[in-house]
């Protein structure tokens, strides 16, 4: 059968691909495609959700407040219909879980591109340039690596409140949620690639560039970027689960998002204060969605660790 | 004989010890006095921890009634309306052995009324108290104040010896991080003593025996234990970890209710819940309406009222804990009646032709400021009120903070719409006037924030303070409650209504200042 796709040409980038050694290792592996089932579909769902969800559960005009506490699988008094029943505000529970991840991916996306933006640069220029500029970094990296990510994002979260005018707070609470988990973030993607652009930096072919003179910053973005991105994906992968947790910790804490437009973790919060007057459902169903997606991002994760480990073959 | 021995002293163990866990109580609540200084802040959390060590001349029953306690009679002085005449209670003393005379009283007051003390306000209006003998005070006031003595129920009389001798004549600096002896020492009157205190874990109070009262509390022993998490404070009262839970979440009376050996009282706080918007032309910060300001349009500020449903806040975010109101003032005070009560149906369409009428036909955006830890499920209610004002167009943007956030933005008038709860601890309309209602300017409108002004309406509520003829009082009190709601000043939403839970062997009262005393709880 190698012989055959061997004979193939030319071979576009998805036939190369599906003869990967990670297409394979993909196949091999159930929990993997399970993972990356429930991931997708979570996915998909999420950026869907204006047509898929049966209502609209952040304009809050449509919203009845006659509509609360709805059992699931049952209608209200209203007379609409609830699959997961409906929250204290008659937010149908299905709409605001598909709306909600949309939030909490967002911002957890975001947050990961930011951390790995910042990362990628200071580990980049701290590995090939060394000396004091490196020490400085890596030490701030180490300093920051000793307190749990989630202090640091409250951290700065406070003094970007500080900072932003009140009148700004809810419009500009997103990005200040992206902000604060991505400074949060950076320094396990800057200390891996400032480690691999160490390496590079001896071989040949960055020797080879330099003395033809390149620019240096080509040689870093052109020459060693490309061949530390390995880890760097697997450290996002795995991070991008982490910023989910954290966005959810910080919403559920009462510092994220505003409770008009809950995020996953924003649900969980509102659920909680129901837990022992018998309604579950407020709760239930966004926790269960927010450890599937977690939960599937993290073995999806993993399992790019391993497939992208020659010595794990 | 050894057997015996050892026989006799476990029966007298147990005989000693049932009476004593009977009447311990483990009293559980959402947080912990801030200070133990008597004059160091005018907080209900404070005040009702301290009203079990500490006693005022002057209290309320659980009606509301103004009675006796350190003070046997209270009249104005014949001859002179502005001194107020206090006849003392003898034979009572403090918790060291000293004697409560008159000088502990000018004491007191005096300290009440110093510049760090944060009881102030309430005796603005006293210019010098004096000690006639040892058991009669006189206060005299700045003009005639007929409610002078509505505003003692909370100002605690320490003794002057004791503050001399431990460097407590100074009130407590709380805003300034301040620490003094009287924080976390007490000598007071009351009918308990301070035996532990750990802030925000544990204090323990013990009996104090030789109390002035005829019959003795049944509570021995109170083990007071502030637990923030509202699910956690339930939890341990269904768990036996605690008697009484006070602050009990709506949505968990009923299973409270519904648990044997639990039982939940419920009775209406002196606290109205209402919104608030800005007044004049300025057009708001935080609306798309950017050359004037819609709030100042009556119209719009009926379609608001019509828009909002005040029956569905009740049954759905309060589960039916709450009164819906349609005037900014509970039932407890004077000057409420069931005319201003009264409160509009819920008209969506005819809300919607006002606002158009007022040139809005598509609405406005604005922003709604709202405490999230403040009041009960004050984040809940806002919410329910942006739904509401969306079904007619007006788009709200949900600003929810922690009430220590929320505070500064309404002090400093930086909001265009507000939420914000009122008690009034001195059960006269004038107390609601003077910081809601009165153009904001010296010690007037402190909480007027959305800068409303009626100079006719500010001549009034200023001469309520030293009308003497009560009947002319009153009348001017309804003539000014007539304006504010008429201009719909402020937007009510209904009272508070209070849930403490507790072992069904216990009886504990709902106090409408929230201020529940345990040496009233009786044991069946």
């Amino acid at each position: 059968m190698s012989e055959l796709t061997q004979t193939a040409k030319p071979k576009g980038a998805v036939a190369r691909f599906f003869d990967s050694d990670v297409w394979f290792s993909f196949r091999r592996s159930p929990v993997t495609i399970v993972a990356a089932t429930v991931a997708v579909s979570l996915v998909l769902a999420a950026l869907l959700a204006p047509w898929i969800a049966p209502y609209n559960p952040f304009n809050p005009a449509s919203l009845n407040l006659m509509d609360g506490f709805t059992e699931p699988l049952s209608e209200s008094m209203m007379g609409n219909y609830f699959v997961f029943g409906s929250d204290n505000q008659g937010r149908d529970v299905l709409s605001t879980i598909l709306y909600g991840s949309r939030v909490s991916l967002f911002v957890a996306v975001m947050a990961t591109l930011f951390a790995m933006a910042i990362g990628i640069s200071l580990g980049l220029s701290a590995g090939y340039v060394g000396g004091v500029y490196d020490s400085v970094v890596m030490r701030i990296a180490d300093i920051q690596l000793s307190f749990p990510a989630i202090l640091i994002a409250l951290l700065i979260f406070g003094v970007a409140r500080g900072i932003i005018p009140p009148s700004q707070h809810e419009s500009m609470a997103v990005w200040v949620l992206i902000i604060a988990i991505g400074l949060a973030n950076w320094a396990q993607f800057a200390r891996t690639v400032r480690g691999a652009t160490m390496v590079e930096r001896q071989k040949d072919y960055v020797s080879a560039a330099r003395i033809m003179g390149v620019n240096p910053l080509r040689i870093l973005v052109g020459h060693v970027l490309p061949n530390v991105l390995g880890p760097v994906l697997v450290i996002a992968t795995i991070g991008l689960a982490l910023a989910i947790i954290e966005e959810a910790t910080l919403s559920f804490l009462g510092v994220g998002v505003p409770p008009t437009q809950p995020s996953l973790g924003t649900l969980i919060r509102i659920g909680q204060q129901f837990l022992f007057s018998g309604e579950w459902w407020i709760l239930f169903f966004p926790a269960v969605t927010l450890v599937l997606l977690a939960l599937s991002v993290n073995l999806l994760g993993d399992w790019l660790r391993d497939a992208l480990n020659p010595r794990l073959r | 004989m050894k057997r015996f021995l050892l026989a006799a002293s476990v029966i007298a163990l147990a005989a000693a010890a049932t009476p004593v866990s009977a009447e311990t109580v483990r009293w559980a609540r959402s947080g912990d006095a801030l200070t133990l200084d008597p004059h160091s802040q005018n907080q209900g959390v404070t005040h009702t921890f301290n009203h079990h060590i500490y006693e005022t001349l002057l209290d309320r029953d659980s009606e509301g009634t103004l009675q006796g306690r350190l003070a046997t009679e209270w009249k104005v002085k014949e001859g002179d309306p502005t001194v107020w005449v206090f006849t003392l209670r003898q034979g009572v003393t403090f918790h060291d052995g000293a004697a409560f005379t008159a000088e502990d009283v000018v004491f007191s007051l005096d300290r009440a009324r110093s510049e760090k003390s944060n009881m102030k306000q309430l005796h603005a209006d006293v210019e010098s108290v004096t000690a006639v003998d040892d058991y009669t005070v006189e206060v005299k006031m700045k003009g005639p104040s007929p409610l002078y003595p509505n505003n003692l129920t909370n100002t605690f009389m320490m003794d002057k010896t004791w503050a001399e001798t431990n460097d407590v004549v100074e009130v407590q600096d709380f805003g300034a991080g301040e620490d003094n002896y009287a924080v976390r020492n007490t000598n007071g009157t009351g009918p308990y003593k301070l035996v532990s205190r750990d802030p925000d874990v544990r204090s323990v109070l013990a009996l104090n025996e030789n109390h002035w009262a005829e019959t003795k509390p049944a509570v021995t022993e109170i083990i007071y234990l502030p637990i923030a998490e509202a699910a956690t404070r339930v939890a341990a009262l269904l768990s036996g970890e605690v008697d009484i839970v006070q602050d009990v979440p709506v949505q968990d009376i009923e299973r409270l209710a519904g648990t044997s050996g639990i039982k939940v009282e419920t009775g209406p706080e002196n606290r109205v819940i209402y919104f608030g918007y800005k007044f004049g032309e300025e057009p708001l910060k935080s609306s798309n309406v950017t050359d004037k300001n819609p709030f100042n349009d009556p119209k719009v500020r009926e379609a608001m009222e019509l828009a909002i449903d005040r029956e569905a806040i009740k049954r759905v975010v309060m589960r039916g804990q709450s009164i819906p109101t349609g005037v900014p003032t509970p039932p407890f005070v004077n000057g409420w009646t069931p005319e201003l009560d009264a409160y509009p149906a819920t008209n969506v369409e005819a809300a919607k032709s006002l606002l158009a009428d007022a040139g809005y036909p598509d609405g406005f955006t604005v922003t709604l400021d709202t405490p999230n830890n403040r009041y009960v499920n004050d984040e809940a209610i806002s919410q329910a009120v942006v739904g509401m004002l969306g079904q007619i167009g007006i788009k709200v943007t949900l600003a929810s903070r922690p009430i220590a956030q929320h505070s500064p933005v309404i002090i400093n008038n930086e909001s265009d719409f507000y939420l914000l709860g009122w008690g009034v601890p001195t059960f006269d309309s004038a107390y609601i006037f003077n910081d809601l209602v009165h153009t904001k300017e010296g010690h007037y409108g402190a909480y007027n924030v959305g800068l409303y002004s009626n100079p006719e309406l500010d001549a009034k509520i200023e001469s309520l303070g030293t009308e003497v003829d009560l009947e002319k009082r009153d009348a001017t009190i309804a003539e000014i409650w007539e304006v504010v709601k008429g201009d719909r000043v402020l937007l009510p939403i209904h009272n508070q209504v209070l849930a403490y839970a507790m072992k069904d062997n216990i009886t504990l009262e709902v106090h409408p200042e929230n201020q529940p005393r345990i040496y009233t709880v009786t044991f069946d």
